[in-house]
């Protein structure tokens, strides 16, 4: 941790502190670091610096913050640490590099958890997403018996084999900072390091914002207009990537990122359909698979692309 | 003799796959050490959350000498045959190869002497052959070689590989390779946290002492011990009792390479919660271990950890940071057992429509439907009351919609028998909410209660007549929906409540209640009976019972009354253990030997009754009068279903059968004699039939 810090932007006290030592600390590992994403998702995995910058071989070392949208797991606000919206910190390395396990350990310290009085631990957990079209391998990290983080390093993304293997680690930031912070419930996150009036709480910014958005998300949103949209996602996606092809030789595409857009459109659509109730079981794996069919021809798409393509 | 020490040092390897890897890296090395002449003395692996072990001891130096004859062409052969042979041969000239003199030509024999290799030579050539080919169950590529094709897999990054080889008394020397880049050494390193550096090894014995100096604990076996004697120890002290779980022990051990075991605890609140929710939340999700009072066997607000680090503070923040994670779990699972409270169980059932079971066999909803019709048959076949089993066999599936079970799926049922209590049912409906999922394998109690008894009857028939009906039958080893389970269920539940049911009626019954339409209707009970017939001989020969018999009984036909059938094997079991049985079953595989023959030779069969006019010696007549007897005898003991006595009654064939193979010659110059024979003997086949099939029956 660096001891020059003031002391409303320590991470132990700061939630914006927080995130700016994981930013400044993967920086210094050589990451780009990279702004959220603007469109709604459901993890920082689908941020398009990860899902389709882990194909191709050219090397991608980023960080990024990227608020992850789960509309059935709102709360109202009234679970200590259950919401529809939270942040999620995402680094991704290509290719991973051999010191990928050490570096994720001094990050942890660089927030304030020393692994010297803290127990941590990998635990086995296979990454899958069926939507995305993409596993790997890798752990749950454990400090004291709480998971912290997913480190994963990926062997297959939207339907492609990575070559080579990208390291994923993924931060639940607010249940981190409630550790760090030693708070019960992520409301009572201190936001802005400050004391008294000037303190800014988790709750001053999003207690509001996760009420309205549970009533949205579980009552009111219109879901004749999601299934259409979802349809216009899913048309719109399929269009894009057949005229992004340069020629018929079909051996250049110009337009894989917009194309993409479309499919994490119809990813969240499908999500918050899904917390409305009005998909059934059947047709939920159906529409997983949908989805899973355009992220896998996008990622089709990008390794014909110069980001994405031969180096 | 030299000694080899393997070991390869990788990312935390998942706890499950340990101990299998271990075994298998052992297995591989020493079998691949024989095949290539290597005769070892011992062989021992080890494995910890970051490395696979191998010591092999008493591995000779050398390879022995290996001297093969290899045959070459004919004398006289053509230039290329010969070249060839010099060169496969490596002689120099003809002159060196030997003659062999052979009916078919004199040949040319090259005697090839192939020198023994260095064992170290050997081992770097089959120690990275392993290495690629280990059978992980699931495992990775990782970092810049795995843009490149051929780059090794591991089950997670594979960092060194430290191999060494040589006498106890002596340096060892390296066994030199190299696996996608990393080369062989003898650095290894200790703890991740509390002595990473790197440490430099010669053979086992000191490699293990120096690993335990740099706080790794190489044997999982030790790490078991110590975390078990040391949450036993601190369990005590305080008049507590930990809740012993083999499983959780074993996935524990291997999380941690130095086990240090602490106790938190939780809000004594919390134990509200049914113990098994409170288990299920700190196991699963925690890795801890429950503890309880030692007086009142009670589940106390205690947790047993056990953390991989010694942490300065005593680990005074780990406890802490345990018990805080805890807490909302168990806050968690109290909030789904109160909410589950408020809802009566058969309130959920409408939901049920809208979950599909299978595909092909409709809603869960119309599933309870079938079981709750086919347990009311039941019940008054067990003993059951009917109104009491319907009641049951309605609410038996309705916690699966429970937040707990969805949460925890295994307390399904017990959450069940829990809520059903709570809405003020029946004891033995509340029962039969648990207890109709049972026995799930050949180990697990099998319920009595007559309304459990009737709802996991029901429940498996339904089961097993529908996939039945769609033609999902096991196949192999493929059973995806356990079918063999639910079979042996069946038997079981009525072999071990003395149940008299028919198997045909209540799956014909079960194939009606049905609304998919199986295309051989017909066919389906009895194609199911041969299934159950052969679950029965899988369980017999497991208690270590002749399944044959089994055979020997169904091929009586229209048997489909497990407990008679069992009951039936188990007395000609019994029978064929006496002189009487074994001789009697001797005499009749001969007559059906003979009969055999002569059938064929005639191409006819020997049925219909003989002629007593035709019997001309006393040892016809009296086998004559004897079958008369015992079939009469048999016949009613059977109807009384006095198996036994009827076993008695056979026994008493013994001496007239005897006597007439040793007495009569069946193959009589008289045609008409000899056919009245035949048939006399076939009438011993027929008599025997009141009891079994005895052809069926192995010698």
């Amino acid at each position: 941790m660096d001891a020059s810090l003031p002391a409303h932007m320590r991470p132990e006290r700061s939630f914006q502190g927080f995130i700016l030592a994981l930013q400044t600390f993967w920086a210094e590992q050589g990451c780009v670091i990279l702004q959220p994403y603007d469109m709604e998702m459901g993890a920082g995995t689908f941020h398009p610096a990860t899902t389709l910058r882990a194909l191709g071989p050219k090397p991608w070392n980023a960080a990024y913050v990227q608020p992850s949208r789960r509309p059935k797991d709102g709360r109202y606000g009234e679970n200590p640490n259950r919401m529809q919206h939270y942040y999620q910190f995402q680094v991704i390395m290509k290719p991973s590099p051999p010191n990928l396990q050490e570096l994720y350990l001094k990050s942890l310290a660089a927030i304030g958890i020393d692994s010297a009085v803290h127990d941590i631990r990998f635990v086995e957990d296979d990454w899958e997403s069926p939507t995305l079209g993409a596993w790997g391998l890798g752990w749950e990290c454990w400090c004291d018996g709480m998971e912290v983080s997913q480190f994963t390093y990926f062997q297959q993304v939207a339907g492609v084999e990575c070559a080579p293997v990208a390291g994923e680690l993924t931060y639940g930031l607010e249940r981190l900072a409630m550790y760090v912070q030693g708070v019960d419930r992520v409301y009572d996150l201190n936001f802005n390091g400050r004391d008294g009036d000037a303190k800014v709480t988790y709750g001053d910014v999003f207690l509001q914002a996760e009420r309205e958005y549970s009533k949205h998300n579980f009552e009111v949103a219109d879901t004749t207009m999601l299934f259409e949209q979802f349809k216009m996602a899913e048309a719109a996606c399929k269009k894009y990537l057949d005229a992004g092809w340069k020629d018929d030789k079909r051996e250049a595409h110009l337009m894989a990122l917009p194309a993409y857009d479309q499919c994490i459109k119809a990813s969240h659509v499908f999500n918050l359909l899904d917390a409305r109730g009005v998909i059934s079981v059947t047709e939920r794996q159906s529409y997983i698979l949908r989805v899973r069919e355009l992220a896998k021809a996008c990622g089709e798409a990008w390794i014909h692309t110069e980001a994405g393509g031969a180096a | 003799m030299p000694e080899l020490l393997l070991e390869l040092f990788s990312e935390e390897i998942p706890a499950r796959m340990q101990a299998k890897a271990a075994d298998d890296l052992r297995r591989m090395v020493t079998d691949k050490l024989v095949a290539e002449g290597l005769v070892y003395e011992g062989a021992k692996a080890f494995a910890t959350p970051r490395r696979l072990a191998l010591t092999v001891h008493g591995i000779p130096a050398r390879q022995p000498d290996l001297k093969t004859e290899r045959r070459g062409p004919k004398i006289g052969a053509p230039d290329v045959a010969v070249q060839g042979f010099l060169k496969a041969t490596g002689l120099k000239s003809l002159d060196e190869a030997k003659i062999q003199r052979d009916p078919k030509g004199d040949f040319y024999i090259g005697l090839i002497e192939k020198p023994g290799r260095d064992a170290i030579e050997v081992l770097a050539e089959i120690l990275p052959v392993i290495i690629r080919t280990f059978p992980w169950p699931k495992s990775m590529r990782w970092g810049a070689r795995s843009g490149k094709p051929g780059s090794l897999s591991w089950v997670r990054p594979l960092h060194a590989i430290t191999a060494t080889f040589g006498l106890e008394t002596e340096e060892p020397d390296v066994v030199k390779f190299e696996v996608d880049g990393i080369e062989t050494g003898q650095t290894t390193y200790g703890h991740r946290f509390m002595a990473p550096a790197a440490i430099s090894v010669r053979r086992f014995e000191d490699y293990e002492a120096k690993l335990k100096a740099a706080k790794v604990i190489l044997d999982p076996q030790a790490r078991k011990d110590i975390i078990f004697a040391d949450a036993k120890e601190l369990t005590f002290a305080q008049g507590l009792e930990l809740v012993e779980d083999q499983v959780l022990l074993d996935e524990v051990s291997g999380l941690v390479e130095w086990p240090v075991v602490m106790m938190g605890s939780f809000e004594a609140e919390y134990l509200a919660i049914p113990e098994e929710v409170i288990r299920a939340t700190i196991r699963n999700n925690q890795k801890c271990f429950v503890v309880r009072d030692a007086k009142t066997g009670k589940l106390t607000n205690k947790f047993v950890l056990t953390a991989n680090i010694e942490a300065p503070d005593g680990g005074k923040t780990i406890v802490a940071g345990n018990e805080r994670v805890i807490r909302p779990r168990l806050s968690d699972a109290k909030f789904f057992y109160e909410t589950d409270l408020k809802t009566k169980l058969e309130d959920r059932l409408p939901k049920f429509e809208q979950i599909v079971f299978h595909e092909k066999l409709g809603t869960q909803a119309e599933r309870i439907k079938r079981i709750e019709r086919l347990a009311a048959e039941i019940a008054p076949l067990v003993g059951a009351d009917i109104a009491k089993a319907e009641r049951a066999a309605h609410l038996v599936k309705a916690d699966l919609l429970t937040e707990v079970v969805g949460e925890f799926p295994e307390v399904q049922g017990l959450m069940g028998k829990y809520y059903a209590l709570a809405q003020g049912e029946d004891a033995s409906v509340a029962a039969a909410c648990e207890e109709h999922y049972k026995p799930q394998g050949p180990a697990d109690r099998v319920p009595t209660d007559p309304i459990s008894v009737a709802v996991a009857l029901a429940d498996k028939t339904d089961t097993l007549v529908g996939f039945w009906a769609i033609n999902e039958k096991p196949t192999g080893s493929k059973d995806p929906y356990a079918l063999r389970r639910a079979a042996l269920g069946v038997i079981r539940l009525i072999a071990e409540n003395n149940l008299r049911l028919s198997l045909m009626k209540v799956a014909a019954s079960a194939l009606a209640g049905l609304s998919v339409k199986s295309a051989d209707a017909e066919k389906l009970p009895s194609d199911l009976l041969a299934f159950f017939a052969d679950r029965l001989k899988v369980q017999l020969r497991e208690q270590g019972a002749r399944h044959d018999l089994v055979d020997a009984v169904f091929a009586l036909g229209g048997q489909d009354d497990l407990l008679m059938i069992i009951r039936r094997v188990e007395a000609l079991g019994k029978f064929l253990e006496s002189d009487d049985g074994k001789n009697l079953l001797a005499g009749i595989k001969r007559a059906s030997n003979i009969l055999g023959i002569e059938e064929k030779k005639d191409k006819r069969s020997f049925d219909g009754a003989p002629e007593a006019a035709l019997y001309g010696l006393g040892e016809e007549k009296a086998l004559a009068k004897a079958i008369g007897e015992v079939t009469a005898e048999a016949s009613a003991a059977v109807a009384k279903e006095d198996f036994a006595a009827a076993m008695s009654a056979m026994a008493k064939l013994r001496p007239p059968v005897d006597a007439f193979f040793e007495k009569v010659r069946v193959n009589d110059d008289d045609a008409k004699v000899r056919e009245n024979r035949l048939k006399l003997l076939n009438e011993i086949r027929s008599a025997t039939r009141a009891v079994a099939d005895f052809s069926k029956i192995q010698d």
